[in-house]
C-alpha cells in the first residue's frame, strides 16, 4: 500500500534552529508540535479502511487449554477475522533472548492476561464485543507463584528446562575466613514489590499490508529486534518487515518486549487492510513486563573501624511467566550487589525464577533498583551497630577509580561516590516547621485528607548512593548506526540525520541534532523518522543513547566533515593552514573562506553511514561471576526529608536532594528531567507503586488502584550535577537516565527508618507497616 | 446516533455509529482531534482534558451524546494561528514536556487556572494541576512553566 520513502519524513517540521551545539540547553524540537496536539504517537495513527484489532487474554494465571472456538465471534456482525495460535505464519513464540513466548498461546497460558486469540473489527467497541464471545475451554491449574517454591525440586516444571531462567554464583575473596573475624555483623532480608512502568502512551499502532510483507508503525524500544522476532514469527524475510517508529508516549524499558506487533501485523496480512491496536489502561497492565519483585537476604560483616569485611547474600528475582530480560536483569543486579562500596570478600547467588506471575523485564534501574534498596538499608542498619555515621560510613568504604569491583572488574573510569555524599551533607536542608505554630493542611503528610493535626508528625532524613552500568553488558555487541546527510537546500546547507534509534521522551533527538550542529557547524539539523532502513541503534535502554548513538552521529559526522574538507580542497588547492566547518562554510584557521558549503554539497550531497561501537567490548561473568561484563558506571546519590504521620500511617516527602555525576551534560535542562523524573519513579517505588498479584493474579490493573506520583506527591528537587569526563565516551559524556531511580528509594526508607525507628525492609511503604510496627 | 456541537468556534456534525461513544472517541476518531489523549480513559490521569461550555473535563468521561449542543474548546484551539497560545510557549521554554503525551491535558488544565487565578501560589498549582499525571519530568519543569506562564499572561 504504502511505498517506503528513500527518506523519511522528519520527526518535526523546524525552523532555523537557535545556534546551539553540544553543551547548550537546546529546547526539544518536538515540543511546539507536543504542546500543541499535533505530534503523532503510535495510538493517534490511521489510514483509509482501517481495522480495530482487539485481544482475547486469558482470565487464568495457570490453565490448560482444551478448546477455542471462534465461531460466533467470527459471526458477529463487523467482524473481519478472528485468529488464534493456529493462524500465527511462523514461530509459534518470541522472546528477547530466549524466544519462549507465545504469540498467542495454544496448548497452555501462564499468566492472568497472556494473548489467546485476535479479532479485527470495524469499530473498537465491535472488535471488543466479539472478542467476548471467543470460547476458551479453559481447565485451571494450581498456579506456581512463590519464586521460591518454584526452585524447588519438586516443583513443577513451568518451562522444558526448568523454572530457573538464570543462576549467577558470585564468588570473590574469602568469605568464611572474613565472617569469622568480622567485629560486626548485620543481617536482613528485603523485598521489592512489583513495580510498573506506567508510560501514559498505552502500547499501540498501525500494521498496513504491503505487496511484499508489512508495514508496521509501532511505539518501541528498539525497531530492529522488533523485526527481527516479527519476521520470524510472520515468515517473512525481514526486508519485508519495515517497522517505523511512531510518537513514543513514554518507555521505562516497558517497550522493549513485543506487546501488540505481531498481532497487528496478523490481522492486517490476513484482512489485507490496514489494522489499528491501541490497549487501553487496563489492557496496558497485561501488555508489557513489569519491574522484577524481589526477595533479598543479606549479611554485612565489617571491622570496628567500619570497613566492610565481607558481604554475603542471595538474590531471588521473580520473572514470572516468561523470560524476557530476566538473565540481563540477573546480571546487573549481581554487578551491583553490594553498591558503590569496596568489599574484598563477596559470596551471592542470585536466581531469576519462572513462576505463574506477570512476565518481568526491563524497567528503568534494572536490577540496580532491588539491590540498592536492600545493601544502602544494610549500610544503615551496620552504621547504627557500629556507632558510626552512615554517611561517614558510606564514605569510608566508597569505591574510587580504581577500585575493584566483586565481579573483578576495576573502575577505570570517574567514580567520585565519596564526593557525592560530601556534597549532599553540605547541601542546606529545607526549614524545618515552626514549633506550635499551625500548619497548612497542604503540607501535612496525606493533605487536606490529614486527619489530626499534626501532633504525630515526626520528620527524618536518610542518605543513600546508587550506582548502575551504562550500555549494554555482559558481552552484547554494543553499537548503533547513523546516516547523515548534508544536501543544499533553498541556498542554505541542510543536514539531515537518519537513525533507528527510539525516542522515547528523554530527548535522544535534540542530543543528535546538538551534536551534528556542533560537529558540522551547520545550523539546520532535521532528525529523521527513525526506521529500519538504516542500520540498527540497539536499544533505547541501559542509559546508552546519547553514548551510543550519539557517537555513531559524531562518527558519520566527522566522515561528511571529511568529505567536504576533501571537496574544498580539490576546488581551491590545498591549504597550508588547518580546515574546519563553521558556520556553514569551510573556513581555514586563519578565518579565511575556502567555499560556502551549500555550494560544496549542490547538486551533489554528501551522504555517510557510519556505525559506532565504544572502545570496550564487555565479557559474560564466568562460573564465579567474575568478568569485566560493564561499559562503565553512573552513580548518583540522593537525600531524602520526609514528614511522617506515625498515628495515620501517611508520609510527605518534603525534599529530595541529588548529587550526580553525568560525564558532560550535554544538554543540561535534559539531564535535569531526567534527574527530577527519575527521582518521582523511585519515590513511587518506595511508597505507593505495587502492581498488586495475588495467586498470579492481578487486582489492580488500573490508575485508580495502581497509584503513581501526582504533583501533590512529588517534593520540590534540589539538584547537583558534576561534569568528571567519562574517558571511553564521546566529548566525555556519561548515562544518565537511570542513577536518579536507583537510590532515591533507599534514601526514602532510609528517612522513613529514621524518623519512625521501623526496619522497613520491604517497599512499597505501606501506612499499615508504619502504624502497625508503632502499635508494636 | 447524529452529534452536532462546536469545536474550537467551528461548528461540526456526525454520525456516531454507536450510542456509546465518549467524547474523546468522536473528538480524536470522528473530528481527527488527537490532541486529546487516551492515556487511561478512566478519568484518573486528566490526558484527554478539554473545555465542555467553558468548564475543564475529562472528554473519556462524557458521553459524546452529553455534548449535543456544547461549546468545546480542546488543545487544538489555543494557538492562535501560528503562535503559540503562552501556556504553550512556556511548557516549551521550561522543559516541561519529555514524552508530552499528558501535556495536551496539562496545557489545558493550566490554561483554565490562569483563567481562575492569574497569579497562583505553588500550592494552588500543585492543588490544580493534582489530577493530571505525568511520568516523566517529576513536575518540577512543569511548575516552573505554570509560574513561567502566568508571567508572561501578566
Amino acid at each position: 500500500m504504502s511505498q517506503t520513502p528513500t527518506l523519511p519524513a522528519p520527526v518535526y517540521p523546524r525552523e532555523a534552529p537557535a545556534r546551539d551545539g553540544v553543551g547548550a540547553s537546546v529546547r526539544r524540537a518536538d515540543a511546539r508540535l507536543k504542546v500543541s496536539g499535533g505530534f503523532d504517537y503510535s495510538s493517534d495513527l490511521s489510514a483509509d479502511q482501517a481495522l480495530w484489532g482487539s485481544t482475547v487474554r486469558s482470565p487464568h494465571a495457570h490453565a490448560r487449554i482444551r478448546g477455542i472456538d471462534i465461531a460466533q465471534a467470527l459471526a458477529h456482525p463487523g467482524v473481519r477475522a478472528v485468529l488464534t495460535h493456529a493462524d500465527v505464519p511462523g514461530a509459534k513464540c518470541y522472546g528477547l533472548k530466549v524466544a519462549d513466548q507465545p504469540v498467542l498461546a495454544s496448548d497452555v497460558v501462564r499468566y492472568h492476561g497472556e494473548p489467546v486469540a485476535l479479532v479485527a473489527a470495524d469499530h473498537p467497541e465491535t472488535a471488543r464485543r466479539a472478542a467476548a464471545k471467543v470460547i476458551v475451554d479453559y481447565e485451571p491449574l494450581p498456579p506456581l507463584v512463590d519464586p521460591e517454591q518454584a526452585l524447588g525440586a519438586d516443583a513443577p516444571r513451568l518451562h522444558p528446562d526448568g523454572n530457573v531462567v538464570k543462576h549467577v554464583h558470585l564468588e570473590r575473596g574469602d568469605v568464611a575466613g572474613a565472617a569469622a573475624q568480622a567485629d560486626v555483623v548485620v543481617r536482613g532480608t528485603y523485598e521489592v514489590g512489583m513495580q510498573d512502568q506506567a508510560f501514559l502512551g498505552p502500547e499501540s499502532g498501525l500494521a498496513i499490508p504491503t505487496d511484499t510483507g508489512v508495514e508496521l508503525h509501532v511505539a518501541t524500544q528498539w525497531l530492529h529486534d522488533d523485526r527481527r522476532q516479527l519476521a520470524a514469527c510472520l515468515a517473512l524475510p525481514e526486508e519485508a518487515v519495515h517497522v517505523v517508529g511512531a510518537g513514543v508516549g513514554g518507555a521505562f524499558g516497558g517497550r522493549e518486549d513485543l506487546s501488540m506487533q505481531v498481532h497487528a501485523s496478523m490481522l492486517a496480512l490476513h484482512t489485507r487492510r490496514p489494522v489499528r491496536i491501541v490497549y487501553g489502561r487496563e489492557e496496558s497492565f497485561f501488555g508489557h513486563v513489569h519491574r522484577h519483585p524481589a526477595r533479598l537476604h543479606y549479611e554485612h560483616g565489617a571491622t570496628a573501624d567500619g570497613r566492610l569485611a565481607y558481604v554475603r547474600g542471595r538474590i531471588l528475582l521473580d520473572g514470572g511467566a516468561y523470560a524476557s530480560k530476566s538473565a540481563a536483569v540477573c546480571l546487573v543486579a549481581s554487578g551491583t550487589a553490594v553498591g558503590p562500596y569496596v568489599v574484598p570478600n563477596v559470596a551471592f547467588d542470585l536466581h531469576a525464577i519462572y513462576t505463574n506471575n506477570p512476565p518481568c523485564g526491563a524497567m528503568r534501574g534494572f536490577g540496580a533498583v532491588q539491590t540498592c534498596f536492600a545493601y544502602e538499608a544494610q549500610m544503615d542498619r551496620l552504621a547504627e551497630a557500629l556507632g558510626i555515621d552512615p554517611v561517614e560510613l558510606r564514605r569510608r568504604n566508597a569505591i574510587e577509580t580504581g577500585s575493584q569491583m566483586p565481579t573483578g572488574q576495576r573502575v577505570d573510569g570517574p567514580a567520585p561516590v565519596a564526593e557525592l555524599l560530601e556534597r549532599l551533607q553540605a547541601m542546606p536542608l529545607p526549614a524545618e516547621p515552626a514549633a506550635g505554630a499551625p500548619r497548612d493542611l497542604r503540607e501535612l503528610p496525606g493533605g487536606v485528607s490529614n486527619t489530626t493535626h499534626g501532633e504525630g508528625v515526626r520528620r527524618g532524613i536518610g542518605y543513600a548512593v546508587g550506582f548502575k552500568n551504562v550500555g549494554m553488558g555482559g558481552g552484547v555487541d554494543d553499537y548503533s548506526t547513523a546516516r547523515v546527510r548534508v544536501s543544499e537546500d533553498r541556498g542554505e546547507p541542510l543536514v539531515e540525520v537518519h537513525t533507528a534509534a527510539c525516542e522515547v521522551g528523554q530527548g535522544g533527538i535534540t542530543i543528535h541534532e546538538q551534536i551534528a550542529r556542533d560537529e558540522l557547524g551547520i545550523q539546520r539539523v532535521v532528525v529523521l523518522t527513525p526506521d529500519t532502513s538504516v542500520g540498527s541503534a540497539g536499544c533505547t535502554a541501559g542509559s546508552r543513547q546519547t553514548w551510543i548513538t550519539g557517537g555513531a552521529v559524531k562518527t558519520a559526522c566527522e566522515a561528511v566533515r571529511a568529505e567536504l574538507l576533501r571537496r574544498a580542497v580539490e576546488r581551491c588547492g590545498a591549504s597550508d593552514t588547518a580546515l574546519a566547518v563553521k558556520g556553514g562554510a569551510v573556513v581555514a584557521d586563519t578565518g579565511a573562506l575556502l567555499a560556502p558549503v551549500a555550494e560544496l554539497v549542490a547538486g551533489d550531497p554528501i551522504d555517510e553511514t557510519r556505525e559506532y561501537r565504544p572502545p570496550r567490548r564487555t565479557q559474560p561473568l564466568d562460573e564465579n561471576g567474575q568478568g569485566d561484563s560493564f561499559l562503565t558506571f553512573g552513580f548518583a546519590a540522593h537525600r531524602a526529608v520526609v514528614d511522617v504521620d506515625v498515628d495515620l500511617g501517611l508520609v510527605r516527602v518534603v525534599e529530595i536532594a541529588t548529587v550526580q555525576d553525568v560525564g558532560r551534560a550535554i544538554n543540561p535542562l535534559a539531564v535535569e528531567g531526567q534527574i527530577e523524573g527519575g527521582i518521582a519513579q523511585g519515590l513511587g517505588l518506595a511508597l505507593m507503586e505495587e502492581v498488586q498479584v495475588r495467586d498470579g493474579i492481578v487486582r489492580n490493573p488500573s490508575f485508580t488502584d495502581y497509584l503513581i506520583p501526582t504533583i501533590l506527591d512529588m517534593p520540590p528537587v534540589r539538584t547537583e550535577i558534576l561534569e568528571y569526563p567519562q574517558p571511553l565516551a564521546p566529548y566525555g559524556l556519561n548515562g544518565v537516565g537511570e542513577p536518579p531511580t536507583i537510590a532515591s528509594t533507599a534514601a526514602i526508607l532510609s528517612a522513613l527508618r529514621a524518623a519512625t525507628g521501623r526496619p522497613l525492609t520491604r517497599v512499597p511503604v505501606r501506612p499499615d507497616d508504619i502504624v502497625e510496627m508503632q502499635a508494636a | 446516533m447524529r452529534l452536532t456541537c462546536t469545536v474550537n468556534g467551528e461548528r461540526q456534525e456526525v454520525d456516531c455509529a454507536w450510542g456509546g461513544e465518549s467524547l474523546l472517541y468522536v473528538l480524536r476518531e470522528r473530528f481527527g482531534l488527537r490532541g486529546a489523549k487516551n492515556a487511561c480513559e478512566q478519568g484518573e490521569c486528566g490526558s484527554c482534558s478539554v473545555y465542555l461550555d467553558g468548564t475543564l473535563v475529562c472528554a473519556c468521561l462524557v458521553l459524546a451524546a452529553q455534548a449535543e449542543g456544547a461549546e468545546i474548546r480542546t488543545v487544538e484551539g489555543l494557538a492562535e494561528d501560528d503562535r503559540l497560545h503562552p501556556v504553550q510557549e512556556a511548557f516549551v521554554q521550561a522543559g516541561a514536556v519529555q514524552c508530552g503525551f499528558c501535556t495536551p491535558g496539562l496545557i489545558v488544565t493550566t490554561h483554565d487556572l490562569l483563567e481562575r487565578s492569574p497569579h497562583p501560589s505553588d500550592a494552588e498549582i500543585r492543588e490544580a494541576l493534582a489530577g493530571n499525571l505525568c511520568r516523566c519530568t517529576g513536575y518540577e519543569k512543569i511548575i516552573d512553566a505554570v509560574k513561567d506562564a502566568a508571567a508572561r499572561l501578566g
